[in-house]
């Protein structure tokens, strides 16, 4: 149980240093070092291409502490896989195995070995962070893009027709699995994703955080607003807090007044090109999403 | 005491891996190399290996997941085949790249369209550039001790590079031999235990893999280039160390067929070409027709030096490729007229296309092919033929 609320200032770059090449308000890198903070220094990473690779592990400007591996993209369910394989083959079981996959990497091309790791049953910590685009290599439509948001990809908005969705619901694949632990998350409720952190390492067998991470490079906003944006996703009902334990979903934070969606989309320039119908849209997808996980943590 | 058994390729290359002691398999099943991996789950489940099987959804993970399991420090096994091996084709650069010492058996099979599940070489020829060390077998018994050799030589710490053990589909992997088994003491002596100091140890933090461009890639591409190189000498000598603890050896990246005087050489690799080859110069020589064949054992590392050495004084040669490189010649062929440049004199030399797809190629073709080519050794110079079209 974490209780102690400390300053940003006040960690240290034990696991990860401070500098790393993430763009200025980068959220991936925080959900990164948040993590490390609750697993400790017993923890090794295995990370595909994405964004987190990209700015901790370039030569020569090397930012982790803890052994580190870099992977091909679609490889994270099978590579941890492996690795939690080779450490219960040689006794050692004192160390988190963590694969650490963007959305595209986890949705997209990763999916099929993300499914099959879930399915094994072996024990390791799955954390996708989600900036909802291919941002290391130029904000490219992922399926866990929101409908609506320009990518460099698509849609192209004067076309945007009905059968354009939402994000793909990653949780809902991942619960499907049956797997003992899953939760969404938001760098923006460090505290809330930190619990969720420790609960999956004191988990034996698959575990799975979803967690999103607000890019300002890719979203279009100041790259102050960081945390403002995250919590503003949660209190609109874009993105939700909750977590599956025991084969029940429960929702770790409500909003106690849920803030219409345009409020948030307002506030990026990726959203900029949508009309009001689309808007409607969106807020019912939104709602609808909702009403089905309030159902589901509704029932016994 | 070893033990004789009758049994395929498929069963003694399991037999090779569980010797090895192999602690991570990660497979995914394909013909016609499954029984491979059924055969090792068969020993886990039995209790003879103690090893762990991870069932991938795919090829592409089941060499991540041997992959994982290697930086994790362990010895690991897998086995595929064409599309499988094509499947796999990204993660083979990165293990070879990063110079993981993975083995695996390529049980060779056609890849489509069309769709055809039979035996040739084109699926490892096409992974010839991944920077694998690729060996050819010819019978079970070979399968199963070059496998044991592969993670020997796969795990030197100056060679650090992973080894494809390939084996004709069907006529090895499922053909039944009479096969030796080695003792497990005397393997365990031969094999040192798996150990790596690259691997993810939190009391040692490294970052595997790193972000690389330019200069750094090119030092450590530099690096591949000369373990590959290095690597002709330990297959040579582990061949060797092999013979003298089993008695068996193979002569380490070719091997050699009444080749020492011969006017004409057949070139080849696997089983079923350099079976029939066996058969074909025996033959010629019964006709009074100097014949002889090198059959490529490693065709990477490409033992250039050894072909051109056993090669000089043919008049002809007759290279057998199971496998074609669309826009060219066979891929094998390529590689052998390459080893030759500059000869003088220049044995005339001539591509055989044949056993494409599982198709037979028996011992009288390769017959007249090679007597036909020393007859017009002097005014073909190179010539492609293709079975079944001629």
């Amino acid at each position: 149980m974490i209780t102690k609320e400390i300053a940003t200032r006040e960690i240290s770059p034990d696991e990860l240093l401070l500098n790393t090449l993430g763009c200025a308000g980068c959220s991936v890198v925080l959900a990164a070092r948040w993590a490390l903070k609750v697993l400790g220094k017993r923890t090794v990473f295995a990370v595909p291409a994405c964004c987190l690779a990209s700015v901790t592990i370039y030569w020569p400007q090397m930012a982790f502490r803890i052994p580190m591996v870099s992977i091909p993209f679609a490889t994270t369910g099978a590579v941890i896989q492996g690795i939690s394989a080779a450490f219960r083959h040689r006794g050692i079981t004192d160390v988190n195995v963590v694969g650490v996959a963007g959305d595209g990497g986890t949705a997209d091309i990763g999916l099929a070995s993300f499914s099959q790791a879930l399915v094994s049953r072996r024990k390791f910590i799955y954390i996708c962070v989600d900036n909802e685009a291919y941002m290391n290599t130029g904000v490219q439509w992922s399926s866990l893009t929101p409908y609506g948001a320009i990518t460099a990809t698509g849609p192209v908005p004067e076309v945007m027709q009905e059968r354009d969705h939402n994000k793909k619901d990653l949780f809902g694949i991942a619960i499907a699995h049956n797997i003992p632990y899953a939760a969404t998350a938001c760098t923006s409720y460090p505290l809330d994703f930190m619990e969720k952190v420790s609960k999956a390492a004191n988990t034996n067998g698959p575990a799975f955080i979803h967690v999103l991470t607000p890019c300002p490079t890719g979203w279009g906003y100041p790259e102050d607003k960081t945390i403002e944006i995250g919590r503003l996703a949660v209190e609109s009902g874009m993105w939700y807090l909750c977590e599956y334990q025991n084969g029940k979903i429960r929702f770790t934070y409500r909003p106690e007044k849920k803030v219409p969606v345009s409020e948030y989309l307002s506030l990026q320039s990726r959203f900029r090109r949508m009309k009001p119908e689309h808007i409607t849209q969106l807020q019912s997808m939104v709602d609808k999403r909702l009403a089905a996980i309030e159902a589901l943590a509704s029932l016994e | 005491m070893s033990e004789k058994k009758f049994t395929t390729g498929a069963d003694a290359v399991a037999y090779g891996a569980k010797l090895a002691r192999v602690g991570v398999i990660s497979a995914y099943p394909i013909t016609p190399s499954t029984h491979i991996v059924e055969q090792l789950a068969t020993f886990i489940a039995n209790g003879e290996l103690d090893a762990d099987f991870i069932k991938a959804e795919g090829e592409h993970s089941a060499m991540a997941g041997c992959f994982g399991a290697c930086i994790a420090g362990v010895r690991t096994f897998t086995a595929t085949a064409s599309h499988g091996l094509a499947y796999m084709h990204e993660m083979l650069s990165w293990v070879a790249g990063g110079r993981f010492p993975v083995v695996m058996a390529v049980a060779n099979r056609s890849v489509g369209a069309p769709w055809s599940i039979w035996g040739e070489h084109q699926d490892a020829i096409l992974q010839r550039d991944t920077g694998w060390i690729q060996f050819y077998v010819e019978t079970a018994q070979e399968a199963l001790d070059t496998t044991i050799q592969a993670f020997k030589i796969a795990e030197n710490h100056t060679v650090s590079t992973p080894v494809m053990v390939c084996l004709d589909g069907f006529n090895i992997s499922h053909a039944e031999e009479i096969v030796e088994i080695p003792d497990q003491d005397k393997v365990d002596n031969f094999l040192p235990p798996f150990s790596r100091s690259v691997v993810l140890d939190p009391d040692n933090p490294l970052i595997i893999d790193v972000g690389a461009m330019g200069r750094l890639t090119g030092v450590w591409r530099f690096e591949q280039i000369q373990a590959m190189e290095a690597a002709k000498k330990v297959i040579e000598d582990v061949d060797k160390e092999f013979g003298k603890v089993f008695g068996r050896s193979y002569g380490g990246l070719v091997d050699t067929y009444k080749c020492e005087d011969a006017e004409v050489t057949v070139v080849g690799m696997g089983g079923l070409a350099c079976g029939a080859t066996r058969d074909a110069v025996d033959s010629m020589r019964n006709n009074g027709v100097r014949a002889g064949m090198l059959r490529l054992r490693s065709f990477r590392p490409f033992p250039n030096e050894l072909v051109r050495q056993h090669l000089a004084k043919a008049k002809s040669v007759v290279v057998i490729d199971r496998d074609f490189s669309y826009g060219n010649e066979g891929a094998v062929y390529t590689e052998v007229k390459a080893a030759l440049y500059g000869l003088q004199p220049c044995p005339s030399i001539t591509n055989f296309i044949g056993g494409l797809a599982g198709a037979d190629l028996v011992a009288q073709e390769v017959q007249d092919i090679t007597q036909k080519a020393l007859q017009t050794a002097s005014t073909e110079r190179t010539k492609l033929i293709f079975q079944y079209t001629e």
